[in-house]
C-alpha cells in the first residue's frame, strides 16, 4: 500500500466518526497543552531567577560576617550577625592578585524624610567604587565622591523610585535636602532606573557615604559587607580561597571551621537556584505528562473498540488482498494521525496559553524549540506505542472469521 | 483454471477431529460459470474459501492457473486473491459512508497498479456490472440493494481476476433483485467469459449455472452440466434501478 493511500484510509476511517476522534484527540490536546505550559512557565521562572541574580553583577563575590560566637561559647549565633569586617579588611582584600574592586558597604533601613512625604528605604553606606561594582548607572548629578567619603559629608544619593516618592514623578530634586536618621543630608545625584531584582530592588534605595553611615546611623567602624569584583569570573574559586586566607590571618583564626564571615559567589548562587529551577520544571512537566498517559490510555481505548467493531471490514480488506502489515499499518497511523493531531493542536494551545500568561504580567514565560520537538515526538510516541497492540490485533484476525463476524 | 485434487480439510485433532472435506477433485476451465451446491454443514463453506485462497487444504493439491497455492503462507494468499481473486460476499460488506467508486477500486489500493490507472479500471468495471454512471460518486449507503450488489460485483471485477468466487450472492436480495445480479453473472460469464463459482444452498440459485456441483458430507455427490440452465432477459439484466 502506497504512503498517498495510506493516508487516504487513515483519513477516510477518522473522518467517518468526527465525535469519536474529536473526543479521542482532546485527551492528547490537554496533555501537550499542559506540559507545554508546565515547561514555558518554569523556562520562564528559571530564567528570571538567572537574570535577576546575574544583574547583581557577574564576577562578584560577596564577604559577609559569619555567625557571631562568643569566647568559649559553642553556640553560634545568627549568620551575619557578628560584628567582624572593617574597612581596613577592605583595603587588604584589594591589595589581592586577581581582585579587580572592593566596595565595603554598611546596609540599614531608614525612614527617609522629605517636606511633604516620607518613605521607608535601604540605605546603602557606599564608596565611590560602588556603581562600577554594581552596575549602578547615573540618571543625572553624580554619585558619592572620595571627597564625599573622607570628609564625611551629608549628602545622599538617590534611586528614582526614591525620588519619584518623595518629590513627586520625574522632579527635579538635586540641591534639595532629606532627613535620614535626623541629620540632613543633600542629594547630589540620581541613579538610573534598573528595574526589581529578587533580593533588593537598587531603584528603591539610597546612597550615602560610608563613613558617614558608619559615623551617624551605625556608629561604629564595622561594614555590613564587602562586595569583590574579581578580574575574571573563572578565577573566582582561586579569590574565594585566597580571601578566606588573607580574613582569616588578619582576624587570628587557624580553624577555618570558627571563620567569623561567608563569602558568597554570584554565580554559584545563581546555578544553585537555576537548577532547582529546572527540577521544578521537570516536576511539573512530570505531573503533566501523567494526563498525557490517560490521553494515551484513551486513544488504545478507541482503537481496541475500533478494531472490534470494523471486524467485517477487516475480513473484507484481507479477502481482496490486504497483507498483514498493509491492516497494522492502517490502523497504526490511524492512532499517530490522531496523537499528532492532537499534538500540533497542544502546541497551539499550549503556546497561546503561554502568551497570554506573559501578557498578564505575571511571569514572563518561555515556550522553547525544544519543548515542542519534545511534545510532538512524545505524542508520535504515544500512537504508536498505544496504537501498537490494536493494529497487531487487527492484523491478526483470520479473514474466514472476520467475515462470518456479525 | 482450477485444478483441485484430492482435497481434504480437517479441522481440530484427536477426538474432536472432524473433517469437513474428505477428498474433493474437480477441474473448472477458464470461462465456465459453476454452482457448488449443497445443504449448511456439507462443507461447501470451506470448499469456498480453500478455492478463494482464504485458507489452504490438510491435503492434497490447489492449482490455480498452473500455481500450486495449497501450501502457501498467509501473505502469499494475500497475493494470490490480490491479482487471481474476485468475491461477491452475501453481506454486500461495502465500506460505509464511502464513495461507490472508493468501494470499487479498493482492491487496488493492496496491488501494485499506479494509481492513475485506479479510475479508469474502476469506471470499466462499474460499466461492465451495469451500474448507473450517474451514481458513480454517491455514497455506498445512498443505494439501493441490487445496486449495492451491483457495486460488490464492480469491485470483484476489478483486478480481472482468473475467477469470481460468489458466497451466496443473493441471500439477503429479494427474487427481483435476485434476478438481476444473476443475470449480470450471465452476461459477464456471456459477454466477458469471467469464470464465476457461484457458492448457493438454494436449487433456484444454482441453476443459473452451465455447471452443478452437488456436496455432501464432504464430497462430491454429483458433478454436472446443468441441461435446464435458467436464462434471465437481458432486459431483466440491465434494469440497474
Amino acid at each position: 500500500m502506497t504512503i498517498h493511500n495510506l493516508y487516504r484510509e487513515t483519513i477516510s476511517a477518522l473522518l467517518s466518526n468526527k465525535s469519536r476522534s474529536g473526543l479521542t484527540v482532546l485527551g492528547i490536546v490537554i496533555g501537550i497543552a499542559s506540559v507545554i505550559i508546565m515547561l514555558a512557565v518554569g523556562t520562564g521562572a528559571s530564567n528570571s531567577i538567572t537574570s535577576s541574580v546575574s544583574g547583581l553583577g557577574s564576577n562578584l563575590l560577596t564577604v559577609s560576617p559569619g555567625a557571631s560566637r562568643g569566647p568559649g561559647s559553642q553556640v553560634s549565633g545568627a549568620a551575619g550577625s557578628s560584628q567582624s569586617l572593617t574597612r581596613a579588611d577592605a583595603t587588604a582584600i584589594a591589595g589581592l592578585s586577581g581582585v579587580e574592586d572592593v566596595s565595603p558597604e554598611v546596609n540599614s533601613q531608614q525612614q527617609v524624610v522629605a517636606k511633604s512625604a516620607n518613605t521607608n528605604v535601604s540605605v546603602v553606606g557606599a564608596v565611590s567604587i560602588y556603581p562600577i561594582v554594581h552596575d549602578v548607572t547615573m540618571q543625572e548629578g553624580s554619585f558619592i565622591t572620595d571627597k564625599n567619603v573622607n570628609s564625611l559629608m551629608r549628602v545622599v544619593v538617590l534611586g528614582p523610585t526614591v525620588r519619584d516618592d518623595l518629590f513627586g514623578v520625574g522632579a527635579e530634586a538635586i540641591g534639595q535636602t532629606v532627613r535620614i536618621d535626623n541629620q540632613n543630608y543633600t542629594i547630589t545625584g540620581i541613579t538610573a532606573a534598573k528595574g526589581g531584582s529578587g533580593f533588593q530592588n537598587p531603584d528603591d534605595t539610597v546612597y550615602i557615604p560610608l563613613s558617614t553611615a558608619q559615623e551617624m546611623i551605625t556608629g561604629n567602624q564595622y561594614v555590613s559587607s564587602i562586595s569583590v569584583e574579581a578580574a575574571n569570573s573563572n578565577d573566582l574559586t582561586a579569590v574565594t580561597d585566597s580571601i578566606t586566607a588573607l580574613l582569616m590571618k588578619r582576624h587570628g583564626i587557624t580553624d577555618a571551621s570558627k571563620k567569623d564571615f561567608n563569602i558568597l559567589n554570584q554565580a554559584s548562587l545563581s546555578s544553585t537556584l537555576s537548577s532547582i529551577t529546572t527540577i521544578l520544571t521537570y516536576l511539573l512537566a512530570a505531573i503533566a505528562s501523567i494526563s498525557l498517559l490517560v490521553g494515551g490510555i484513551g486513544i488504545m481505548n478507541m482503537m481496541l473498540t475500533t478494531v472490534t467493531e470494523r471486524t467485517k471490514e477487516i475480513g473484507l480488506r484481507k479477502a481482496i488482498g490486504a497483507k498483514r502489515r498493509d491492516i497494522s499499518m492502517q490502523f497504526l497511523a490511524e492512532a499517530v494521525a490522531l496523537t499528532v493531531t492532537g499534538g500540533i493542536v497542544g502546541v497551539a494551545i499550549g503556546y497561546g496559553v503561554a502568551t497570554i500568561i506573559t501578557w498578564t504580567g505575571l511571569l514572563t514565560t518561555s515556550v522553547t524549540a525544544y519543548s515542542i520537538i519534545l511534545a510532538v515526538g512524545v505524542s508520535l510516541a504515544i500512537g504508536l506505542i498505544f496504537g501498537y497492540f490494536p493494529a497487531r490485533r487487527a492484523a491478526a484476525l483470520n479473514p474466514i472469521e472476520a467475515l462470518r463476524y456479525e | 483454471m482450477i485444478e483441485v485434487k484430492n482435497i481434504t480439510k480437517t479441522y481440530g485433532q484427536g477426538d474432536s477431529e472432524t473433517k469437513a472435506l474428505e477428498g474433493i477433485s474437480f477441474t473448472v476451465k477458464d470461462g465456465e460459470f459453476v454452482a457448488i451446491m449443497g445443504p449448511s454443514g456439507s462443507g461447501k463453506s470451506t470448499l469456498m474459501h480453500i478455492l478463494g485462497c482464504l485458507d489452504t487444504p490438510t491435503s492434497g493439491t490447489y492449482l490455480l492457473d498452473g500455481q500450486d497455492v495449497s501450501k502457501f503462507s498467509d501473505n502469499e494468499l494475500s497475493e494470490i486473491r490480490s491479482q487471481k481473486i474476485g468475491f461477491v460476499f452475501q453481506s454486500f460488506n461495502l465500506l460505509p459512508r464511502t464513495t461507490v467508486m472508493r468501494n470499487v477500486l479498493l482492491p487496488l489500493v493492496y496491488s501494485t497498479l499506479p494509481e492513475r490507472e485506479y479510475e479508469p479500471r474502476a469506471k470499466a468495471a462499474l460499466l461492465a456490472a451495469g451500474f448507473p454512471a450517474d451514481r458513480w460518486y454517491h455514497k455506498s449507503n445512498e443505494l439501493s440493494g441490487g445496486q449495492i450488489q451491483r457495486v460488490a460485483i464492480a469491485r470483484s471485477l476489478i483486478n480481472n481476476p482468473s475467477v469470481i468466487m460468489a458466497d451466496e450472492p443473493t441471500g439477503n436480495l429479494d427474487s427481483k433483485t435476485g434476478d438481476i445480479v444473476m443475470g449480470t453473472f450471465q452476461r459477464l460469464n456471456e459477454e466477458k467469459g469471467s469464470t464465476i463459482i457461484l457458492i448457493t444452498h438454494e436449487p433456484d440459485i444454482a441453476i443459473h449455472a452451465d455447471r452443478i456441483i452437488h456436496i455432501k458430507d464432504g464430497v462430491i455427490i454429483e458433478d454436472k452440466k446443468n441441461i435446464a440452465r435458467k436464462i434471465i432477459p437481458k432486459h431483466i439484466a440491465n434494469d440497474n434501478t
